[in-house]
């Protein structure tokens, strides 16, 4: 009836798991009582929960982002102190615990923490920047969100019920096969990541389709933001990498679920073919994460310095070139194969290649600041960090793309000091100068700048506390993933690396501090224009936060920076653009299907995970229902009327005009 | 009062000594360690060449980064918007000039760089045998769960999570799996290799030193994997050939022993095997002999297994 | 969504206010709406666009298995290989099947264009009728190679010759099932627009299965005996 499932899955004889478990349950109890009991619950569920509005999903998406980031950390936390605890000793996490650790640890920060931040700002500000009123597929979007959701569920509930993968991050065959792994760990990993994976590759579809096809009007190619076009080459990257993690993963599956022999290296299979298609997803995702993370970088460097973006062009050709070659490096994930010296030395050289465009990026950013009037906000400060910590790893990245190098790198924890040190100096900076960057326009106010600071300062030493370390004790010959070790030399360079998380976990506190500082302050900190860091895109060209339908007109684009044009004429005439002629709006209705979905999806993944066959058949009959039910559907959008469209325009050109007119008495003065 | 206010007191002293002491040993290693970079400090050809390779290139890239971090910083700090001095472009936003530079810096480090990558991918190519007078060694290796197995066809004998090679003389290994991948490595010695179920990979090494070096797996192979560390002695020919005799006394390894030592565990200390069943490395490549079973099924109860729980291993 | 509305004439473009030595994307304008001059496109663009480049990403993943087909038509081992498992008359039969599919998926595509909802039904369940004797005689086959004791967990090449064909007959089971639903919505709904454009996205998926099918044909049964 339940499978593989007993009493036995819930770990009773491990306290640290299990109180952790308990403790996250309680809260998430908790929460969910709190919101039933106070009457919120018809409120998130009309507003967020069935929202198609691409501004809200994007929110729920980063929101999910950071708390699993933080989920994420927790491991790294224990990961390290565990370290810090085992030269000649056990620690306190035995080896099928440490394992699961650090297999989540990578999972979770991918998946479900740098994944779901990067899609929900592309999500919330794409539409924005192009000057339109929601993506291609709204409710599709929400499918997409909700199914991430589960992933990061099924994740998590691991925690309590089985056990995670014990793997690594990526289940390399044979150790994943069920002859090695006959636990439900790599079960849990691959439903998790395959049912995210079809939300990410619907979000890819929509978000191309968006920036392809739907653009306001005049906006061509060439006038789109830089973070459009990120956001696009990133897409593509989804849209032509997804699919491969999606069969790779199905292989493994049918391999364990039905005896195949893909990768068991037995009966003709073979395991060197998992690490080809596997890294041939897996070095475009490095650029699905980072491209994003470039493109928040540009405008926020550009806002900041109060300059157009340096080498517009040249910016966007490094862009694509970046997304095609991603697909040509794969290889360097395995140097030791020993494929021979041709085969090497060429994908060594490709590797190599991507860091010429990426170079240019830098020096453009650089050049964007010359001659600009750089404000150090706390984005700012995160872009700035971002440039000069990244060449350290985009250095390091190269030494290891030489493969005579990568024969005594591979692996250590060097290897492991760059990954974090471009990954989190990239897409972790990004997401927290992005989130920092967009708030006021999705809330209203902006972000109390002191803790924001003080987060970031902490968060840039302890990381490069952590991890310079790591990079030593790489070159002395240390591997990642060791339960314990016993070579003298090594001892004091983990302890610093934990030390250094101490001081990281300062950065972590104060990023919420500042989110909860910030709300009780958030009168204080109100943006009333819709534009409080003089930005140049057109997100800026709106009420914050903007109104369902984002823009009461479409605007007409008449060059790059489109917001900036109609901010320096109504600077020069004093006054602002002629009012236009409102017309009613055409929104999509909220749905349920997204969540309904999501909701069939986890049965489908934790009765496959646990050899649930019934429940896994009456979950895709379920989601097959929900998908008829919503076909069936005779209205799909409402109206919302011109004088409302009106009214809720004039309030913003209001408080423009009276900051315009405040602007100029103070030049006067 | 006094005895009473000295308790703590003394107790706070010696706490002191003691985390002054943990310092002392944490300071003295950071210290120590910067020589004992073992990447950089090879005691053979193949580990010479690469942290020359690993040197080089590192300082042609610091010439291009450090300026770039110190540009950055200068630009933004000059730049900053309470700086009257500086003056404001604020729509200058290109230049062929700049450019040119900007793609042809990159371009040429990388140019460059690639030589390297070519030229060092074939002439440190594991499966390149070392240029020697000396006949080479050959020892044929397989990783178990969660131990090393060596084995020295010449010799006719075998050993465990124990390597010793005479100094000198190059070293060809042949290398496999009994189960899931591994990665055999000598950081001081150079280049790792994968060792891969069904398949063989070549590496080649030599030492020229005598010492005992640290070897390990770097490819994780499941809940043993820290364990798989073994010394390697690089001993003069005749300490060798001492050894080879010493171990010409222990037990035959056979597909029995053999399959005895692929289940899963790891080992206590090193031992050897004073014969070895002819044809074992074959078999074990080609598979007719059962791979590394991997965890133990059912064993309470005969059972097929529900759910391994978080604390069973 | 709102539809491209009235866009009152074509905007002028300026030249670069950046003076980037260049003129900002192509002074002859059009109003061609992927160059970003009319603004979004109509509806039905959009619909059909997002739908292609989900087919491509579909053609992606069947691109792996190809990959892996390719890798491991080998690994016979010792097992039987393609050569003698392979019955071409089968398969030819199986691609007639489907091509035929896709002429009526085309009539059916007609009949929708003209708003005649008999011919519409008649073509579909022909369709359907077409993939769902590609689907038996393709179920045959498997069953036949398993009693053969030519399972998919004999070899990896028969893992992966299941998997490719499968995952394909899988597709072809999935678009049985929504043409069935198209049906249904037709009858209960009549022609409208958005049920205008499911239809167009499922003969789209239909005439992709073909294609798929014809790499099929090729890279698994042809090019797979000729090794």
């Amino acid at each position: 009836m339940l499978g593989k499932l007993t009493w036995s899955a819930i770990p009773f004889d491990q306290p640290i798991p299990l109180v952790a478990a308990a403790l996250v349950g309680l809260v998430l109890l908790g929460v969910i009582a709190w919101v039933v009991l106070a009457g919120y619950f018809p409120y998130l569920w009309r507003e967020w929960i069935t929202s198609v509005d691409h501004k809200r999903i994007g929110v729920m998406y980063v929101l999910l982002g950071l708390v699993m980031l933080i989920r994420g950390f927790s491991d790294a936390i224990l990961m390290r102190s565990h370290q810090a605890l085992a030269y000649n000793a056990p620690g306190y996490l035995p080896p099928e615990h440490y394992d699961q650790i650090f297999s989540a640890h990578g999972t979770i920060m991918i998946f479900f923490g740098a994944m779901p931040f990067m899609i929900g700002l592309m999500n919330f500000v794409v539409p924005l920047q192009l000057g339109v009123r929601d993506v291609a597929f709204p409710t599709l979007n929400s499918v997409s969100f909700w199914l991430t959701a589960t992933g990061a569920l099924l994740v998590n509930v691991s925690l309590v019920i089985g056990e995670f993968a014990r793997t690594g991050w990526w289940p390399s065959p044979p150790l994943s096969e069920i002859t090695y792994s006959p636990g439900v760990g790599v079960d849990y990993y691959l439903w998790a990541i395959q049912i995210s994976g079809i939300g990410t590759l619907m979000s890819g579809v929509n978000l191309v389709t968006t920036i392809l096809k739907m653009r306001a009007p005049g906006m061509s190619y060439l006038r789109m933001p830089m973070f459009c076009w990120t956001a696009l080459a990133s897409n593509l990257l989804i849209i032509a990498a997804f699919p491969i993690l999606t069969a790779t993963l199905a292989m493994l599956t049918l391999d364990r679920y039905l005896g195949f022999h893909f990768f068991t290296d037995e009966a003709g299979g073979n395991s060197m073919l998992f690490m080809n298609l596997f890294w041939a997803w897996g070095h475009p995702e490095v650029y699905i994460l980072a491209l994003p993370a470039y493109g928040i970088f540009s405008e926020v460097i550009s806002t900041f310095s109060g300059k157009p973006l340096f080498a517009y062009r040249s910016m966007v050709w490094a862009t694509l070139a970046i997304c095609l070659l991603s697909f040509t490096v794969w290889l360097h994930h395995f140097f030791t194969m020993g494929p021979g010296g041709d085969v090497n030395g060429v994908f060594g050289i490709t590797s190599m290649i991507i860091a010429v465009p990426t170079g240019v990026k830098i020096f453009d950013w650089m050049f964007t600041m010359y001659g600009g009037r750089v404000r150090f906000t706390t984005p700012m400060l995160w872009s700035v960090a971002f440039v000069v910590t990244f060449v350290v790893g985009g250095a390091t990245g190269v030494l290891l793309a030489i493969p005579p190098a990568d024969f005594v790198l591979h692996n250590s924890l060097f290897l492991v000091a760059h990954f974090h040190n471009v990954m989190v100096s990239a897409v972790v900076f990004a997401a927290f100068a992005g989130y920092t960057y967009w708030f006021p326009k999705a809330f209203g106010f902006t972000l109390d700048e002191w803790w924001g600071k003080a987060a970031f300062w902490f968060s840039l030493v302890g990381y490069v506390w952590v991890f310079t370390p790591l990079y030593v004790v790489g070159l002395m010959g240390m591997t990642r993933r060791m339960q314990h070790f016993s070579v003298a030399e090594w001892y004091p360079w983990i302890v610093a690396a934990s030390l250094g998380v101490i001081v990281m976990f300062a950065g972590v506190v104060c990023q919420v501090v500042q989110l909860v500082v910030s709300i009780r302050r958030r009168e204080h900190l109100r943006d009333l224009t819709g534009d409080p860091w003089d930005g140049r895109s057109l997100e800026w060209a709106t009420a914050s936060p903007p109104p369902s339908f984002n823009f009461a007109v479409m605007p007409h684009v008449e060059g790059e920076e489109a917001y900036w044009a109609i901010k320096q004429r109504a600077r020069e005439q004093a006054r602002l653009r002629e009012e236009p002629d409102y017309e009613p709006v055409e929104m999509p209705l909220n749905s349920p299907t997204g969540f309904v979905c999501a909701f069939f999806a986890t049965l489908v993944g934790f009765a496959m995970i646990w050899h649930i066959w019934w429940l896994a058949a009456l979950g895709l009959a379920g989601a097959f229902a929900t998908f008829v039910v919503f076909a069936w559907r005779d209205r799909v959008e409402y109206e919302i009327p011109a004088e409302a469209v009106a009214r809720i325009n004039r309030l913003n050109r209001a408080s423009r005009l009276e900051a315009l007119q405040q602007a100029r008495r103070k030049e006067a003065a | 009062m006094r005895a009473d206010e000295a308790g703590p007191l003394r107790r706070g002293a010696r706490v002191l000594a003691a985390v002054t002491r943990r310092g002392a040993v944490v300071a003295a290693g950071l210290a120590l360690s910067g020589c004992q970079m073992s990447l950089l400090n090879a005691k053979g050809p193949v580990g010479a060449a690469e942290a020359n390779i690993l040197i080089v290139a590192t300082v042609i890239m610091l010439a291009i980064i450090v300026p770039t971090m110190i540009g950055t910083l200068v630009f933004a700090w000059w730049f900053r918007a309470s700086n009257t001095r500086a003056r404001y472009r604020p729509d200058w936003a290109f230049s062929g000039k700049i450019e040119l530079v900007v793609w042809s810096v990159p371009l040429l480090t990388i140019i460059f760089l690639g030589g390297i990558a070519w030229i060092g991918s074939h002439q440190l190519d594991p499966a390149v045998p070392i240029e020697s007078d000396r006949k080479p060694l050959r020892v044929q290796v397989v990783s178990l769960d969660w131990k090393w197995l060596f084995l020295y066809p010449e010799q006719q004998i075998a050993s465990v999570n124990e390597l010793v090679v005479p100094v000198g003389a190059p070293v060809q290994f042949l290398l496999t799996s009994s189960s899931v991948w591994n990665s055999f490595f000598v950081p001081r010695l150079g280049s790792m290799i994968y060792t891969m179920r069904g398949m063989t990979s070549q590496l080649n090494l030599m030492a020229d030193q005598e010492g005992t070096l640290h070897g390990l797996s770097t490819h994780f192979s499941g809940d043993g994997f820290s364990d798989m560390h073994f010394p390697v002695r690089a001993v003069s020919d005749g300490a060798f050939a001492d050894w080879v005799q010493g171990a010409k006394a222990g037990p035959r390894l056979d597909a029995a022993s053999y399959g005895d030592l692929a289940k899963q565990g790891t080992v206590e200390a090193p031992r050897s095997y004073g014969s070895v069943e002819p044809d074992l490395f074959r078999r074990i490549v080609d598979q007719t002999i059962p791979k590394g079973p991997g965890p133990a099924q059912g064993a309470d109860n005969g059972a097929p297994p529900t759910v391994k729980p978080k604390g069973g291993s | 969504m709102s539809s491209s509305a009235a866009i009152p004439g074509v905007v002028p473009i300026r030249r670069d206010p950046n003076h980037l030595g260049h003129h900002a994307a192509g002074e002859g304008e059009t109003r061609a709406t992927g160059r970003g001059i009319g603004g979004p496109s109509s509806k039905r663009i959009v619909v059909g666009y997002g739908f292609w480049i989900f087919l491509l990403s579909d053609i992606v993943m069947f691109a792996a298995f190809f990959a892996a087909y390719a890798v491991l038509r080998g690994g016979t081992a010792g097992g039987p290989g393609p050569a003698e498992l392979f019955d071409y008359t089968n398969v030819a039969i199986e691609t007639v099947l489907l091509l035929f599919s896709s002429f009526a998926c085309g009539v059916a595509t007609l009949a929708l264009n003209a708003r005649r909802a008999l011919l519409f039904q008649a073509a579909m369940a022909v369709t359907f009728l077409l993939g769902a004797g590609f689907l038996a005689l393709e179920l045959r086959e498997f069953t036949d190679l398993v009693a053969r004791d030519a399972g998919p967990t004999r070899s990896a090449f028969l893992s992966a010759f299941f998997t490719v064909v499968g995952c394909h007959g899988l597709h072809v089971t999935a678009g049985l099932l929504w043409l069935l639903t198209m049906m249904a919505q037709v009858f209960a709904k009549g022609f409208r627009p958005d049920i205008l454009r499911r239809v167009m996205c499922f003969s789209l998926f239909w005439h992709a299965l073909d294609i798929v099918w014809v790499a099929v044909f090729t890279v698994v049964y042809l090019m797979g005996s000729a090794a």
